[in-house]
């Protein structure tokens, strides 16, 4: 096997990054994983570091989950909600930024509104950049934590067959998850309400449906993204109960897809909207799985990209 | 990165075999209840040579004595002084440790700070009666207060040399070499 290493500052998206670096991601977070297991769940990996959670748009399980990975690394942590930050008074993102890297931070994981908000400040800052979420542009660790699980799951990547089903033009989930699966040699399959699937889709190496059945008829796992009603109500679908009839993954839809699928789902999940109670809860489902991997992912990419830091200077 | 030239041949395959008996037999004078042991092999070598001297009690004791691996990346204190880190192996430590005397394993003893941060992230398993350190060559040029308790060999060197330990398993052989830096 090569030896590869990690040598980049930040983590901006998938896009950027070879197989290997993803690999690597993903066999990092592995010996992560152990460190949640034990009673004293902390390492001293990033003592003394500092991560510094800055948020433009509301989350509360990407941020808590970056929060626990940072304090198992031991870093310290630091919640900017922008609703009580000086960005209400005006200052820009880039200001905003050079204000944290003078506060000594080390590591400021942003999401932000905006696609390619956090590539700016990274290229601003000397200090580490983590992508947690960029308008419909990218959400690198969403998409890594569900690659992890579906590698622990069955083994490996390289020739599955994934659905992604739901709001796919709104989802930076979706498009990190194309970038992670196809680089790994998967084999992606998009699936949506015609007017809301956005053109040229099928540039990024997948196939593109509106049966849903299609979709998931051979899969070896089905992605299943929130319908975001809130953002665009004008091409959304007529209403929640038409879409879960036509698109909702149900157990019935689920007897004539492969006996053993898997179900994830990167949340908050809206039952009875894009899925069914039955499947949330039931034996397929690695909803909750996922979570518990995120906070490994995480610790991986804080801990390589503090890295990276490093080798740079 | 600097070039070795293979110096000299230190231990062979024999040697290497009667060393672990020797060191298996010092482990079981001072602890003779191998019910109160449990090895712990520090990634990658130790952790083959823990299985060895796991294999040794069992022959001699006829006992199972339980084996765990340590990975000390996360708990160097020097990740970001050396470059790019190297790829991160299984911590598995399957059992509990507390009131238990753990054999820490090592291939090679040198600035001590390895058994440092193993130390440390043992301590976060649990509260072991006692932790003793077992190498297969001690080479000097201890940088903390840090000493082993079974030693293989003792082998003084200069600071152009390094001491490299080949494991069948991993590397296609027993033995141990000096390398020198070339000039």
């Amino acid at each position: 096997m090569k030896a590869i290493t990690w040598e980049k500052k930040d983590l901006l998206g998938l896009e950027d990054l070879s197989k290997e670096e993803i690999e690597l991601i993903l066999s990092t977070a592995e010996s992560f994983k152990e460190v949640s297991t034990r009673d004293i769940k902390k390492v001293p990996a990033l003592r003394g570091k500092t991560v510094l959670n800055l948020f433009y748009e509301p989350s509360t399980r990407t941020r808590v989950s970056f929060e626990v990975a940072a304090k198992r690394l031991s870093a310290d942590v630091i919640n900017i909600a922008v609703e009580s930050s000086s960005v209400k008074k005006g200052e820009t993102l880039v200001d905003t930024g050079r204000n944290i890297q003078a506060l000594k931070a080390d590591i400021v994981v942003v999401r932000h509104g905006s696609s390619g908000a956090p590539a700016m400040l990274a290229q601003h800052l000397d200090i580490s950049v983590v992508n947690a979420g960029d308008g419909w542009h990218e959400h690198p660790t969403q998409a890594l934590l569900d690659i992890f699980t579906l590698k622990e799951k069955i083994g490996h990547i390289e020739g599955l067959k994934v659905a992604i089903v739901g709001d796919i033009a709104h989802s930076r989930v979706a498009r990190s998850n194309i970038w992670g699966l196809t680089k790994l040699g998967a084999k992606v399959t998009v699936c949506a309400p015609a007017l809301i699937i956005p053109p040229a889709m099928e540039e990024l190496g997948v196939v593109v449906t509106n049966n849903i059945d299609e979709a998931i008829e051979e899969a070896d796992a089905v992605n299943v993204l929130r319908m975001q009603f809130e953002r665009d109500s004008e091409t959304a679908f007529p209403n929640h109960l038409a879409y879960f009839k036509e698109f909702g993954i149900t157990e019935e839809r689920l007897k004539k897809a492969k006996k053993d699928i898997i179900v994830m789902h990167p949340g908050p999940i809206n039952r009875g909207i894009e899925i069914s109670s039955e499947v949330a809860d039931g034996p397929s489902s690695v909803i909750l799985e996922q979570v518990t991997n995120g906070i490994a992912v995480r610790m991986a990419v804080l801990f390589l990209v503090a890295q990276g830091q490093e080798i740079k200077k | 990165m600097a070039n070795f030239n293979e110096k000299s041949k230190i231990l062979n395959p024999e040697d290497i075999r009667r060393c672990l008996y020797r060191l298996t037999h010092e482990i079981l004078e001072k602890t003779s209840d191998p019910k109160e042991l449990v090895l712990i092999g520090i990634q990658t070598r130790g952790v083959h040579l823990a299985c060895r001297i796991k294999e040794i009690i069992k022959e001699l004791e006829k006992a199972e004595v339980p084996l765990g691996t340590l990975d000390i990346t996360f708990y160097r204190d020097d990740l970001t002084a050396v470059g790019p880190a190297p790829l991160v192996k299984e911590t598995a430590i399957n059992f509990d440790i507390t009131d238990k005397v753990v054999i820490l394993i090592d291939d090679v003893l040198f600035s001590g700070r390895t058994i440092r941060a193993a130390l440390d992230q043992i301590m976060d398993f649990g509260r072991p009666r006692r932790v003793e350190l077992l190498v297969l060559v001690d080479r000097g040029h201890r940088e903390l207060p840090i000493r082993a308790d079974f030693v293989g060999k003792n082998i003084p060197t200069s600071d152009k040399e390094q001491v490299e330990v080949r494991l069948k398993e991993i590397d296609g052989k027993d033995e141990v070499v000096i390398l020198e830096k070339s000039s």
